[in-house]
């Protein structure tokens, strides 16, 4: 089986205020099509290496590897490229930048890569709308929709490049049960149909037991 | 690779959601670069004018015989005291005419030099002017009418009447208005001169002559050299001063050596003659520079901070485009051409807004005694200054996005995420 993501012997510090070892050789890998959840005590460490993984974040110890190639020590050059093409990314908090439209928003990261034509890219932004039931917001600008909705696009956004793998940070933790559910089941499709691959960081027992495997934090350790 | 479209369409739409900084940042450029060009075009125009008033009408080389005590006195020849040490007491002047001894083949000489515009005979003398019982000391100079109005702008100072009119009158006179005034004289009108030793001649007033200089039109008069010539009983080689104009004025210096070793007579070249002209010129350039330059800068300082503020209140957006894969130098590119676009709006606009008033200022009514002939205030249009202004709001936006937007480059996008 292929990985998507592999991380070896990951060790990360805090320097400021003091010296604080957060994440304590993390090893772990993601198979394509794997559906895994993270769960954790608050202030364990999730969201500190769900940044590496994500390779926002490059001041740590260990080897990460995407698509079975070394990301550390990349050029940052290089790793926005990587993020661009093979990450997609949905934070807790619904981060959209609310002075475009909905439908702007899902196609700036394929405007980015440059991969596709205008129209290319405009279609498809709109198929991943349609699959997310919000296709009737394309025009809307993003400051004027719901968080529900903001999600839902956010999930577009991060799925416009087809990327191997989606991370999310708490990405229901703002959500009512009844959009939470939604954005599980969208999540859940993803991944049987299309072979998508999931990293979801989430404090909601319900989700995590629903997805293919647990990965439990414990002070910076994985425990299982 | 840099993808442009996508960078200028963020950046336009940063813009335009924010219409009213952008407004007033672009206001600032303009407002900088207008009053640089009208400030400049103003000056420049009022300093070539002030140069003029003298250039015009200032021979480039006066070439004229000083009474001066010779250089060698007679006990110097004298062999026996060469080795000693001599005292002499008193000195006078030796006696010797004002006039310039061959004049005429001087001025043959000179018109054949290459550089040489014109070479003008004059001839100044004093007098008095007689009206009924009162008599007024002045000076009359002779003059080649046409040639002056021609190569020192002699026209510009005469108010009424013309240089045609003197040329063609015998026995006329370009009076000073000064004098006009103090006798009540009106043009048609008949004046009596005379010379200091001599008999009374009656002159046909032609025209006045104004210069600007209250002293000077209180006592000046000019008319034809041959009826100054008549009027002192002299000959027609009779001429007392040479006034040259050179093509360039950078060879004064060197030609009034030259004649002075030559011909044995003064030549004054213009920069000694106005050496506080070129001081009162550069110190008038300083100070208009460094006002625009302070405009300038100012109109910088405002783009630098509408850009930082609009780079704080951006900062979730710069964090989404770096998680989603934008690079630094993006995200840079982005603020970057904010503050470009910024700099050529507002240039523009300040290149229309400086031609404007600069057009505006030159249709005002500027009338003064001392430049008879100027109407307008003087603008100096000169297309380079326009140049210089755009490309300096550019030079400036440059500087004034380059900071903030490098701060933009560098901020860490985990922060953000985290501070949220
Ligand atoms: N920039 C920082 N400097 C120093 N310490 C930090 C910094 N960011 C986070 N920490 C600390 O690192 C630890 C892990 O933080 P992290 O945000 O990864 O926790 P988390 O598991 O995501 O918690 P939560 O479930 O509440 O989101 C926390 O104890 C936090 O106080
Ligand atoms: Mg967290």
């Amino acid at each position: 089986m292929k990985y998507v993501l592999e991380a070896q012997h990951i060790n990360k510090y805090f320097r400021k205020p003091v010296l604080f070892h957060v994440l304590k050789d993390i090893s772990f890998t993601i198979e394509q099509g794997e559906f895994a959840s993270i769960m954790g005590k608050s202030g364990c460490g999730k969201s500190t290496l769900l940044y590496i993984l994500s390779t926002m974040d490059t001041d740590y110890d260990g080897k990460l590897f995407l698509n079975e190639e070394l990301a550390t020590g990349e050029s940052r050059q290089k790793l926005s490229y990587l993020r661009n093409k093979h990450i997609g990314f949905v934070f807790q908090f619904h981060y959209l930048l609310s002075e475009f439209s909905v439908l702007e928003n899902v196609m700036l990261p394929a405007k980015k890569l440059g991969e596709k034509t205008f129209e290319e890219i405009e279609h498809d932004a709109m198929e991943k709308l349609k699959v997310l039931g919000i296709d009737k917001l394309a025009k809307k600008r993003a400051s004027r929709i719901s968080g529900g909705e903001k999600q839902r696009v956010a999930i577009a956004r991060a799925l416009i490049n087809n990327p191997s793998i989606i991370m999310g940070d708490e990405p229901t933790g703002n959500l009512d049960s009844y959009n939470s559910e939604n954005v599980f089941s969208i999540f859940k499709q993803l991944s049987d149909e299309e072979g998508l691959s999931l990293l979801v960081v989430t404090h909601d027992m319900d989700f995590a037991k629903r997805t293919d495997r647990i990965i439990t934090m414990e002070d910076g350790k994985l425990i299982s | 690779m840099i993808n442009w479209t996508i960078i200028l369409s963020i950046a336009r739409t940063h813009l335009l959601t924010k219409i009213k900084q952008t407004a007033i940042a672009a206001l600032g450029v303009t407002f900088g670069i207008g009053a640089y060009i009208t400030l400049v075009c103003f000056m420049t125009g009022l300093n070539k004018m002030l140069d003029d008033l003298i250039l015009n009408q200032t021979p480039h080389v006066h070439i004229y015989n000083e009474i001066e005590p010779s250089k060698k006195q007679p006990i110097a020849l004298y062999d026996e005291f060469k080795n000693s040490f001599n005292v002499v007491h008193s000195i006078r002047p030796k006696l010797t005419q004002k006039k310039i001894h061959n004049a005429l083949p001087i001025i043959d000489y000179l018109e054949r030099n290459d550089n040489v515009r014109g070479a003008l005979p004059q001839i100044k003398t004093q007098i008095f002017y007689i009206s009924g019982s009162i008599d007024i000391g002045g000076n009359l100079t002779g003059i080649s009418p046409l040639d002056e109005a021609k190569f020192f702008n002699m026209s510009d100072y005469i108010v009424e009447g013309s240089a045609q009119d003197l040329h063609n009158t015998d026995n006329g006179i370009l009076l000073g208005i000064g004098i006009a005034e103090k006798m009540s004289l009106d043009i048609g009108d008949r004046i009596q001169v005379s010379p200091i030793s001599g008999e009374v001649f009656s002159l046909k007033i032609v025209g006045f002559y104004q210069s600007g200089i209250a002293d000077l039109d209180a006592i000046q008069s000019f008319t034809n050299v041959k009826t100054v010539q008549r009027i002192l009983g002299e000959a027609e080689n009779y001429i007392t001063d040479i006034n040259v104009k050179l093509h360039d004025i950078s060879q004064a210096v060197s030609m009034s050596k030259e004649i002075e070793q030559k011909f044995k007579l003064k030549a004054i070249d213009i920069n000694t003659a106005n050496a506080q002209f070129e001081t009162g010129t550069t110190i008038r350039n300083l100070i208009t520079y460094a006002v625009s330059i302070t405009l300038l800068i100012v109109a910088g300082f405002g783009i630098y901070n509408i850009l930082n503020m609009l780079i704080y209140e951006k900062m979730n957006d710069i964090a989404i485009l770096k998680a989603t894969g934008f690079s630094g130098k993006d995200v840079q590119l982005i603020f970057m051409s904010q503050a470009i676009i910024i700099g050529v709006v507002g240039g523009i606009l300040g290149l229309l807004m400086g031609l404007g008033l600069s057009l505006l200022i030159d249709r005002l009514p500027f009338a003064t005694e001392a430049l008879p002939t100027i109407k307008t205030y003087p603008i100096n249009h000169n297309p380079w200054f326009y140049f210089i202004g755009i490309v300096f709001a550019l030079i400036s936006t440059f500087f004034a996005g380059f900071l903030p937007s490098r701060r933009a480059k560098k901020i860490d996008p985990v922060t953000i995420i985290r501070g949220q």
